[in-house]
């Protein structure tokens, strides 16, 4: 029996195509995704995203606790801050990656991804043995991510009108707590916009308030290509137990100093600094038609060979893109190997899309290798 | 319900077939479509072409996946619809229209081997199953 957020009922009314994702019964999109991912790029969007985990943790010993199973420092985190890290095992392999909020002093909410629950939720018991620490998983929330250029402008769909001149100068990264209302200015599409957690009976009313302010219902497929775009990690595509963060570019998330914190995985990264980096995580831009997909093989003559971890389709460039793993020398073209051709990609520094706009400059036309 | 015309011939891999005096039409079925998803790129196939019965001879890529097209029947490729190549979500907004992929002058005028509308229904709710 798959799992169903509480907006369920809503996302069939608004006439979603599901598909299972990690057990659950989610949107893929509401007829075209092409159209949904535009629409977060020009105007706005939202995202049904209570499949994700969401963990409070409290208790005298939190602060010690996560920066013990969490690369990144918490104790960077001022109240009402955020902050993305990777969780590692101890031979710095990713068991997933998330967001931690410090709410409160000795209270922190993280939001884990949901194809690992199982797991996540079983490392983090395993650790906290020797830490006075209390986990609770929140199932009762539902959590909806409302993104776009124009989501601004649509503030009054979603906040109470006391509350909106402070949501409108949230800073990035920042969340606030209004009542039962949790507001953080993060995402996954490259765009403005706030994910919002909330009693689950309360999901629903919001969401046909959003739908009624011409706020376009996303489902999973605009979300892939968005964070493709954007040049953010999907966990189990670009990252896994076998590959650090070193190699999943990623290494600005990781808090190396201070010296004396010891978080689990710590000694395997700097082991793997001192032998030397040899993989990295790039862009890649097909110049030629055409779509790149996933587990392709790269090529980068003389020097060796990589994969694509993600490859899709950008909307916003009309152009194959992908993420790739590949050896570190690599240069500012490869050749990719698709289904019946070898073609040239250029390779490009992620992001592929910066709120709206392009990044990288074109270098050439590229076509199929001769 | 996707729609399946009465009036079209089906294959069993998802391509229509419409006999338009001596030519043939052939495009992708609205069920087809529907399970794609939005067309990103399609490769046609070239003009003057012979194409075997069964023959792959055109490529649909969804964001998602890519699927082969295989030529219905034997024949040799007339014309191609350019205006896919520019926009090929005309597929997904009208697969029995302004989509159709290629036009086939066929060797036999012989669509014995094709579906009518109802077998085509019937074999697309089987692998529903």
């Amino acid at each position: 029996m798959a799992k169903k957020t509480p907006l369920y009922t809503s996302h069939l009314q608004a006439g979603a195509k599901l598909v299972d994702f990690a057990g659950w019964d989610m949107p893929l999109h509401y007829g075209s995704q092409i159209q949904e991912h535009h629409a977060v790029r020009q105007s706005a969007g939202v995202f049904d995203v209570s499949h994700m985990t969401i963990l409070d943790f409290s208790g005298p010993d939190v602060d010690r606790y996560l920066q013990s199973v969490l690369a990144n420092d918490i104790g960077r985190l001022t109240l009402g801050k955020a902050l993305y890290t990777c969780m590692l095992d101890p031979h710095g392999g990713i068991i997933d990656d998330l967001i931690v909020y410090k709410m409160a002093e000795n209270t922190y909410r993280l939001v884990t991804n949901s194809a690992t629950h199982d797991k996540d939720i079983a490392w983090f018991n395993e650790h906290m043995a020797s830490f006075q620490v209390e986990m609770v998983e929140r199932r009762d929330l539902a959590m909806l991510a409302v993104q776009g250029p124009l989501v601004q402008q649509k503030l009054s769909a979603f906040i109470p009108p006391l509350f909106q001149t402070e949501i409108a100068d949230l800073p990035v990264f920042h969340m606030k707590i209004y009542d039962q209302l949790f507001v953080a200015r993060t995402g996954y599409t490259g765009e403005d916009g706030y994910e919002l957690i909330l009693p689950a009976e309360q999901a629903e009313t919001i969401w046909q308030r959003m739908l009624a302010a011409d706020i376009q219902p996303c489902g999973l497929g605009a979300r892939d290509t968005l964070r493709l775009e954007a040049g953010l990690n999907l966990y189990g595509a670009d990252m896994d137990e076998s590959v650090s963060p070193l190699e999943s570019n990623l290494t600005w998330s990781v808090a190396f100093s201070p010296l004396e914190r010891d978080f689990i995985g710590r000694a395997a990264l700097l082991k793997q600094i001192a032998h030397g980096i040899e993989r990295k995580l790039v862009g890649l831009v097909l110049e030629g038609p055409g779509v790149l997909r996933n587990h392709q093989k790269v090529i980068i003559p003389t020097i060796g060979s990589g994969e694509i971890t993600s490859g899709s389709f950008s909307p916003s460039l009309n152009k194959g893109i992908a993420f790739a793993r590949v050896p570190v020398e690599i240069g500012e073209e490869c050749v990719v190997e698709m289904r019946s051709k070898s073609v040239y990609a250029q390779v490009v520094k992620l992001p592929f899309i910066k709120r709206g706009k392009q990044t990288f400059l074109e270098k050439r036309k590229n076509g199929a290798v001769t | 319900m996707n729609s399946v015309p009465k009036a079209l011939k089906y294959s069993k891999t998802h391509e229509w077939v419409r006999e338009e005096e001596d030519l043939i039409t052939v495009g992708i079925t609205d069920h087809a479509q529907c399970m794609l998803g939005d067309l990103v790129y399609i490769e046609l196939p070239d003009i003057e072409v012979t194409l075997e019965a069964g023959q792959e001879c055109a490529v649909v890529e969804s964001v998602k996946a890519a699927a082969d097209i295989y030529s219905p029947i034997s024949g040799e490729v007339v014309e191609i619809n350019e205006s896919l190549l520019d926009n090929p979500q005309l597929v997904n907004e009208d697969p029995y229209g302004k989509g159709w992929l290629f036009r086939l002058r066929p060797f036999e005028n012989d669509l014995a081997g094709l579906l009518s509308a109802d077998a085509y229904s019937k074999q697309v709710a089987s692998e529903a199953h």
